[in-house]
């Protein structure tokens, strides 16, 4: 996960390590399960050390010194309303698939429909889990929406697939 | 006869369907062998064209192949006669279409207990059924209404409904979700999920992903025949953290 998404969940208000981890849980349903625990901490750590957080000192002496109050420096709050800004966007790498099934008909290693077939029982394997996790979510929440990202791609992948395999059989039939 | 060596409630052999003839002969279903066990959840996936329809329709009953063999829980139908095969798929499968096939003059009760009349049980059993099966689907409040005042969704739990009215060994359905949109196909994805989990046994043909991702088996089909098959099992919600960059 990026540091950034760290640093855009203390925007809220300074925080404990662990208040900001239960906001990602909330926002991520069962998909935050994937994080590692310490992942926040060790952000939190590097965040601190590039000056885009500080700490805030403990309110009370008897408050554990694990459990600093972290919070944005003006520089985190300027990253931050720049991250906003940003239109990036995850690229699925399309052309390595694309360019596999190329090169293995191309050299004669592999017949292209097998490899589709096989993307395609991995995908539709991630599809079920992803489904699974939807429909065990109820409706509205943040989880859900997340989830139903994750479903709609998948999908879109599925059907180029299909693309894939059309127009491999058509070139097969006509050689 | 009956075949006791195996648990197969559906078993086809060497399946095939031929239209026309000479240089117009299509081979729509061409040399299927297919067997599905008690409680299994078959999931055929192609592009349109590629004779999943047409299988289902051999496999049902509701036409008969040019050659090969269709078993229904242990015996073989594709050879009986008319009257025999019309019990069959009145008794032993239940369909779901696209459409939905209601009957529109119909409530919603009264197309699900019809089934159930026609193969002879008493209207007040009949009836007693079609309500609890509607509750099953989530329709309860709905029994009373014709299907031209319930949304497309809710007509598609109605007709699934209607397929489980004699308990049937199989229910198939073809592309079941492919008229409706997306929050009315979670539902209709949920109820399959409910009838799997309940353990009755399911083939679905289709071309949406969604759906052939609830089944514990995979077939992919070109060209009238099967290419491809896989079973879906294992993973976790653990993996998807990847596909969303949360991998830690």
């Amino acid at each position: 996960m990026q540091q950034e998404v760290v640093l855009a969940m203390l925007a809220k208000e300074p925080s404990h390590g662990y208040q900001l981890r239960e906001r990602l849980r909330q926002a991520l349903g069962p998909l935050g399960d994937a994080m590692n625990a310490g992942h926040v901490y060790v952000t939190l750590t590097r965040l601190e050390r590039a000056g885009l957080v500080a700490a805030e000192p403990p309110t009370a002496a008897r408050e554990r010194p694990d459990r600093k109050t972290y919070g944005l420096t003006p520089a985190g709050q300027q990253r931050v309303a720049e991250w906003l800004a940003e239109v990036s966007w995850p690229k699925p790498d399309l052309a390595e698939f694309h360019l596999k099934l190329i090169a293995a008909a191309a050299a004669g290693l592999a017949d292209p429909l097998t490899i589709v077939d096989t993307q395609r029982r991995e995908l539709l394997r991630r599809l079920r889990d992803a489904q699974r996790a939807a429909m065990a979510e109820p409706d509205g929440t943040d989880a859900a929406l997340l989830l139903e990202g994750i479903v709609l791609r998948l999908q879109a992948d599925l059907r180029w697939l299909e693309a894939c395999e059309q127009s491999w059989n058509g070139r097969g039939s006509r050689s | 006869m009956r075949d006791t060596a195996d648990t197969a409630v559906l078993r086809a052999r060497g399946l095939r369907k031929e239209y026309g003839t000479g240089e117009g002969l299509v081979r729509a279903v061409d040399g299927v062998d297919l067997d599905v066990a008690a409680g299994e959840t078959v999931a055929v996936m192609g592009p349109s064209g590629c004779g999943k329809s047409t299988l289902l329709h051999l496999l049902g009953g509701l036409d008969r192949p040019s050659s090969g063999e269709v078993w229904l829980g242990g015996r073989r139908i594709d050879q009986i006669g008319e009257r025999a095969l019309a019990r069959v798929r009145r008794t032993d499968v239940g369909i779901v279409f696209q459409a939905f096939h209601l009957m529109d003059e119909l409530t919603a009760v009264e197309n699900v207990e019809l089934p159930a009349l026609l193969a002879g049980r008493s209207p007040s059993v009949a009836r007693r059924q079609a309500a609890s099966l509607l509750e099953r689907v989530g329709l309860a409040d709905r029994a009373g209404f014709l299907p031209s005042a319930l949304s497309g969704g809710q007509r598609q739990r109605v007709a699934i409904a209607r397929a489980l009215s004699n308990e049937p060994l199989i229910v198939f359905a073809d592309e079941p979700t492919g008229n409706l949109d997306s929050a009315a196909t979670v539902d209709v994805l949920r109820l399959f999920d409910s009838l799997r989990v309940a353990g009755q046994t399911l083939v679905i043909v289709t071309h949406d992903a969604r759906i052939a991702a609830t089944a514990d088996r995979l077939i992919s089909m070109r060209d009238g025949a099967f290419v491809d098959e896989t079973r879906l099992t294992g993973g976790s919600t653990g993996q998807l953290g990847a596909l969303v960059g949360l991998e830690g």
